[in-house]
């Protein structure tokens, strides 16, 4: 029978081990960092970007984190011994391309190396996100993005109201809202952010009130205006996603122009009576709304939910599905309906899917983002020409 | 065409209450019929232009173009054609015509052959919210 000693020499004779160094430029070549200290541990200094998986817990979850068995992996402890066992692990386990960190994390803090204090969830945010932090697609990492993340809606209205309300719920940091209007009675038969009490409130109060009550973890950001050329740009700004619920084609062709322009994508839902249609422009991967939708209808063709009506519960299901498919972009899991147009008849109760592609006569996209020039958008909705880029 | 819903399947007696009464239905159980109707296809109609078709969400018509299928359904239906159409014959730029599920303006617009059997989807630009 092997004592300690021997069993961590045999260990160490069976694995690789690198040097410090060596570990930050496997890297900075894009290995996976992995740390299998303690939760108290990681808390108080980890490598920036490193997987974190205790070495008790090491075996039931590396599957689910790290995938592909021939990734390069850089495992680290505290000093060197609990990763080198954790490599000879993980080399049983199918992965092939695994070294230890000699001297650990300890060594790497000392000699000056990145390092930081991670973002760790609060007991109470592990209570309440608990059902997250047991989906491994989603876990701590997840809720962490989740709560990092800043989303933008457009209108708390039909659409804006369901997702604002699990956006918040899911605990994105940062809710941006948008809406100039007052709530009305006739509004309540679907906007479910509002209520009797709020009655002649601007909606954007009345958003906040109802998801602060909600989630105090998020931080609501309102814009009681008018979107418009003069500001939509400003305003869009550093939001990692937008979800648009606005109920006109102009806004929501200035939003594209603008939203290419910035490379953010936006979360697309419109509803009328019992349809509803739901899709993700991404200017980066795939196709936009001038992509699909070269011009607006005439506003005889196309009566707005005012003028025509629509099933109270409809925008319910469009826009919890706009949320699902903003929460799926900020963790980065799962196929997002990129390129993908989502209709839903409620009363045949059939989704149906249909494919969206690029147009390349449209030249308002993201390799001419410099050349975009916002503006209001009228009639027929024609962006403004190209400019050569601002100097 | 008439027991059949709209996948093509024969109802049951005992769901008939369950489904709509303005149509008779057959009582052999869930048999799949065969179509017979030469180079039909079945045209989904948005809810935007239902009152073209009192109400219906589905139209079968013939043809085997994007243009004969809507010249059919124009004929059927008077309506569809101005509203889909512009005056030089070519689809609307507001209006997305699907085949199955690939859009028209990406194949060979009005001439896109349509196979017999398939569904025409016509998807109306709408921006309620």
């Amino acid at each position: 029978m092997a004592n300690f000693r021997e069993l961590l020499t045999a260990t160490k004779s069976e694995i690789q081990e690198v040097s410090t160094a060596e570990a930050e430029s496997l890297r900075a070549d894009g290995a996976v960092v992995l740390d299998v200290r303690e939760a108290d541990e990681f808390e108080q200094g980890s490598i920036p970007g490193a997987v974190f998986i205790p070495r008790g817990h090491l075996e039931a979850q590396i599957e689910s984190r790290v995938g592909e068995k021939s990734t390069k992996i850089v495992v680290h402890c505290a000093g060197g011994v609990r990763s080198a066992f954790a490599a000879k692990t993980l080399g049983e386990l199918g992965y092939s391309d695994v070294v230890s960190m000699a001297g650990g994390f300890n060594k790497w803090k000392d000699e000056g190396r990145d390092w930081s204090t991670p973002a760790v969830l609060t007991p109470e945010q592990r209570n309440r996100y608990q059902r997250h932090l047991l989906v491994p697609e989603i876990g701590d990492e997840g809720q962490l993005k989740l709560l990092g993340a800043k989303v933008l809606l457009l209108g708390a209205g039909g659409l804006g109201s369901p997702a604002a309300l699990y956006l918040a719920a899911a605990g994105v940091g940062t809710l941006g809202i948008i809406d100039m209007d007052v709530v009305d009675e006739s509004n309540l038969q679907r906007q479910i952010l509002h209520n009797m009490d709020r009655i002649g409130d601007r909606k954007v109060d009345s958003a906040k009130k109802t998801l602060t009550a909600l989630n105090p973890d998020v931080n609501v950001v309102t814009y009681d205006r008018r979107l418009d050329a003069s500001n939509i740009e400003e305003i869009i700004a550093g939001y990692d996603v937008i979800v648009d619920g606005a109920d006109n084609f102009p806004v929501r062709y200035m939003l594209n122009d603008a939203s290419v322009k910035a490379g953010i994508p936006v979360v697309h839902g419109s509803i009328f009576r019992f349809e509803g249609q739901v899709t993700v422009f991404h200017p980066l991967s795939g196709p936009t709304y001038r992509d699909m939708l070269p011009e607006p209808p005439p506003p005889e063709m196309a009566p707005s939910c005012a003028e025509a009506g629509v099933l109270g519960a409809l925008p319910g299901i469009i826009g919890t599905i706009q949320a699902v498919e903003t929460v799926k972009l900020i963790l980065g899991i799962g196929s997002p309906l990129v390129g993908r147009y989502l209709t839903f008849d409620a009363l045949d109760m059939e989704f149906r899917e249909f494919k969206i592609r690029i147009d390349p006569t449209n030249e308002i996209t993201y390799a001419n983002r410099d050349r975009i020039q916002v503006v209001e958008l009228e009639g027929h909705c024609m962006p403004a020409p190209l400019v050569a880029p601002a100097r | 065409m008439a027991g059949l819903n709209r996948r093509g399947w024969e109802l049951s007696e005992p769901l008939k209450v369950l489904y709509r009464t303005d149509v008779a239905y057959d009582s052999t159980p869930n048999t799949r019929v065969t179509k017979d109707t030469p180079m039909s296809v079945s045209i989904r109609i948005p809810t935007t232009l239902r009152t073209l078709t009192a109400g219906s969400s589905s139209v079968t018509v013939e043809g085997s173009t994007v243009a004969e299928v809507l010249s059919s359904l124009e004929a059927a239906h008077p309506g569809f054609q101005e509203r889909l159409i512009d005056e030089n014959g070519a689809l609307r730029r507001f209006v997305n015509v699907f085949v199955s599920d690939d859009d028209v303006r990406f194949l060979d617009g009005m001439e896109t052959p349509v196979p017999d059997g398939a569904e025409v989807s016509i998807i109306p630009a709408v921006a309620g919210g």
